[in-house]
């Protein structure tokens, strides 16, 4: 029952690659969408099934993976609350995406559509995998798998350059942080020897937490360098802005709503043993919360549509790992799931204006779409505002249950932090719908061809930024539009030309939008009268369980929830709910505040917004630089991996060292023999003397002995 | 009466001769020629040697090396001959074409 889930997308995987060139498009788009569908039927299944069972989980063991002396892994997977929450997420946005793709990518070819379509379910069934895995050597083929579908992906119009290297970008930058979890990985299994989810809780449930940098400690920070590379966090973030060179829908569904998120369910399967590392938790509390400021800075400031949203999903992942870090795991990953709601949401609406503007991505050339594209600008809206945190809707529930959870912690510095963020996270995304959606169109006629749309955007950007332009010396240049899309308009022809979205995308859109509004209903805290009922299905996936596996040598273990609970924060018991209440009320009034800001900045009087940018115009440089850090990674990262290939291991040790040895082996032996053929004198009685000395020396020695 | 030692002196006086002769003369058939002084003092050690033994193997050795150099002379001729058609010279000297 639990392999069909992963299995179902695979099968589609295998059919749309094999037999994809010869299928018409809708029958290789009807077989992902449809093995989507089925999965999450499946999932939907198994879920209820779960979380009526003993213990809340559902565990398969599917066949004997590894089997070395004692070293066991079976390739086992295991359903409890929490991979029920994320294969429902994975498996409904996943099909949403599915749907929405056939229509976005229609413009591809048969065998294009079928490549992009296997690659979609391909990217499902690991995520799959990685979220079922009952022991980390399964999560790890799921982890490598969905950056391996990622890299494919975000290059999947590797004709262009900047897409390939992007992809690149993206692989290498996850590597980095993969070393760190298998490193993680090997430590806890030297500690542990296994690697079961369970039993490695169980054992650990049996020590105190560990008050200073202990294995535990190390091992939880190898596993968060892990996560910080696949959920894009300080350091490791940089690959996920531009991974937008992929489709619009990827990047809905891989860079925003699942794949992303897999570092912070990664914390959330380990929560026993996080809960034991307190200095671990404060570095990934701390990571969050300075990725979570940063990257909403660099937000506000960006041009291209989607790199807004990268930078706002790499703020949001800060939330999430913030409430990992404060010890809220609920929290965390309610956000985790509301978020896939409004973001996925986000992105599509993006994809649709990208759509109707023939691939334009630049928001200074866009403006006053609202008219043109009514479905997109009100399910758009509906994501800004649940991503800013307005009260009914969804983001407001989970970011405020992170905030408060921060503050009940104590880590009121932190809790500010956030606070701040949800105002930037306000401003930056009205920004967005305002330049987007509101004021007099700036999009005059879509390029005839990709290469001609630069100087033109340049110019649009000159005529509207023209101080920004020239205070920065190289204004980041327009990207170039999706090339699918800028194919297939030109036989469109003019300007006028704008269309809503197609059926296909504004269901999903419709759905996405309902599900960003309702999304919160299963968290709605105790304060406002609800139950916070994903908190208490979410509780037996963050405990150790007593059940411990029989062969466990650790066979008395002490009721679990003793040990686990001094790590926990128990909100409910330390805040009253009078705080909540203020607090709520607080963070309601930022994001109003940010709102109000971004109609004052860019809806009346957009000169206000380029004043302000004059005046401050090295933070305004920074800002849109990302801080440099690009730069400052290639000059203290990449030149000196390079230089030192180049001098030191290229030259060095292949020139010189390895070449040398075999060249100069061949000079010896040809010097060596150089000399010695001078012996062949071609004289016969050369020969003979040396013949007869030689008889003579031997004989000589008999003689002599 | 002649002892071994006589044997075995003469037989040396031979070989030595034949040996000069190979170093010294720049003539392929003398060399030859001389190659057969050597092996012909072998000879007499072997016999000589044989006879103080008081047994027949000297003689049967001896029969073998003769053999062996009536082939040799046949094969060491025939090449001599077909030296000569391609120099006009038997010295050795003349044959130098297989050096470095």
């Amino acid at each position: 029952m639990l392999l069909l889930i992963p299995l179902l997308p695979l099968v589609g995987f295998l059919i749309n690659a094999f037999l994809g060139r010869r299928l018409p498009k809708v029958v290789s788009g009807g077989i992902a969408c449809l093995v989507m569908v089925a999965s999450f039927v499946v999932s939907l299944m198994s879920a209820l099934t779960a979380s009526r069972g003993v213990d809340h989980a559902i565990q398969q063991t599917v066949f004997s993976w590894i089997t070395s002396g004692d070293f066991q892994i079976p390739f086992a997977l295991r359903l409890d609350p929490l991979a029920s929450v994320m294969i429902l997420v994975v498996t409904g946005i996943g099909s949403l995406i599915h749907i929405y793709s056939t229509a976005y990518m229609h413009e591809e070819t048969d065998s294009e559509y079928a490549r992009y379509f296997s690659y979609l379910n391909l990217f499902a069934a690991f995520m799959l995998v990685l979220v079922l895995g009952a022991n980390f050597p399964v999560m790890f083929v799921g982890w490598e798998g969905v950056g391996l579908c990622s890299y494919l992906l975000i290059g999947f119009w590797f004709r262009k350059k900047s897409a390939a290297d992007a992809g690149k970008k993206a692989f290498v930058v996850n590597r980095i942080g993969d070393f760190g979890f298998l490193l993680g990985m090997l430590l806890l299994f030297a500690t542990f020897s296994t690697l079961d989810f369970q039993e490695v809780a169980s054992k650990v449930a049996m020590r105190a937490p560990e008050a200073g940098w202990g294995v535990l400690t190390i091992a939880t920070l190898l596993l968060f360098l892990g996560a910080t590379g696949k959920s894009a966090q300080i350091p490791l973030y940089v690959w996920l802005p531009d991974a937008m060179e992929g489709p619009t829908p990827v990047s809905a569904l891989i860079h925003a709503a699942t794949m992303v998120t897999a570092g912070v369910y990664m914390i959330g399967r380990n929560a026993v043993l996080f809960t034991h590392a307190p200095y671990t938790l404060a570095i990934v509390a701390g990571i969050g919360v300075a990725t979570a400021l940063m990257a909403g800075t660099i937000g506000l400031v960006q041009n291209d549509i989607k790199r807004v949203l990268a930078y706002s999903t790499v703020s949001q992942l800060g939330y999430m790992f913030l409430a990992m870090g404060v010890g809220a795991y609920a929290a965390g990953i309610f956000h985790l799931y509301t978020h896939a709601f409004f973001k996925a949401l986000l992105f599509l609406g993006s994809g649709a204006v990208i759509h109707a503007l023939a691939g334009e991505q630049d928001l200074r050339n866009m403006g006053g779409l609202k008219k043109g594209l009514p479905i997109t600008y009100w399910t758009f809206v509906i994501g800004a505002l649940a991503i800013a945190g307005i009260f009914p809707l969804s983001g407001f529930f989970s970011k405020d249950e992170i905030l408060f959870r921060t503050f009940s912690s104590g880590r009121t510095v932190m809790w500010a932090i956030g606070l701040l963020t949800a105002f930037l996270t306000a401003t930056y995304m009205f920004r967005l719908v305002f330049l987007a959606f509101h004021g007099e169109r700036r999009h005059d006629a879509p390029p005839e061809h990709p290469e001609e749309e630069e100087p033109a955007a340049q110019a649009a950007a000159g005529d509207l930024h023209g101080a920004h332009a020239a205070a920065h010396s190289s204004p980041p240049a327009p990207r170039t539009p999706d090339p699918g899309h800028a194919r297939a308009h030109v036989d469109h022809g003019h300007a006028a030309h704008l269309h809503d979205a197609p059926p296909a995308m504004a269901i999903v859109l419709i759905v996405l939008a309902i599900g960003s509004i309702a999304a919160g209903i299963v968290g709605i805290p105790h304060a406002l009268g609800g139950s916070n009922e994903i908190e208490a299905f979410l509780a037996p996936s963050f405990e150790a369980h007593a059940t411990a596996p029989a062969n466990s040598e650790f066979q008395i273990a002490p009721p679990p929830g003793e040990f686990v609970a001094l790590g926990r924060v128990e909100p409910h018991e330390t805040a009253d709910t009078g705080t909540e209440l203020i607090l709520m009320a607080v963070s309601l009034g930022v994001a109003v505040a940010g709102i109000g800001l971004a109609v004052y900045f860019w809806l009346p009087n957009r000169g206000a917004s380029e004043r302000v940018a004059q005046s401050a115009a090295p933070v305004y440089r920074l800002l849109l630089n990302k801080y440099h850090v690009d730069e400052l990674y290639d000059a203290a990262i990449v030149q000196p991996i390079k230089q030192g290939s180049t001098l030191l291991l290229w030259k060095g040790a292949d020139a010189a060292l390895i070449d040398g040895a075999v060249n100069g082996v061949g000079a010896a032996v040809r010097g060596a023999s150089g000399s010695l053929r001078r012996l062949q004198t071609g004289s016969i009685r050369a020969y003979a003397a040396s013949l007869f000395l030689g008889v003579v020396l031997i004989l000589g020695w008999y003689l002599m002995r | 009466m002649l002892s071994l030692n006589h044997f075995l002196v003469l037989s040396g006086i031979l070989f030595s001769i034949g040996t000069a002769g190979v170093f010294l003369r720049r003539n392929l058939i003398t060399i030859l020629l001389s190659i057969e002084i050597m092996l012909n003092a072998v000879n007499l050690t072997f016999v000589a040697v044989g006879r103080y033994l008081g047994t027949v193997d000297g003689q049967i050795i001896t029969f073998f090396v003769m053999t062996v150099a009536a082939a040799e002379a046949a094969v060491g001729l025939a090449l001599v001959i077909s030296l000569f058609r391609h120099r006009e010279t038997l010295s050795p000297d003349a044959f130098t074409t297989l050096r470095w």
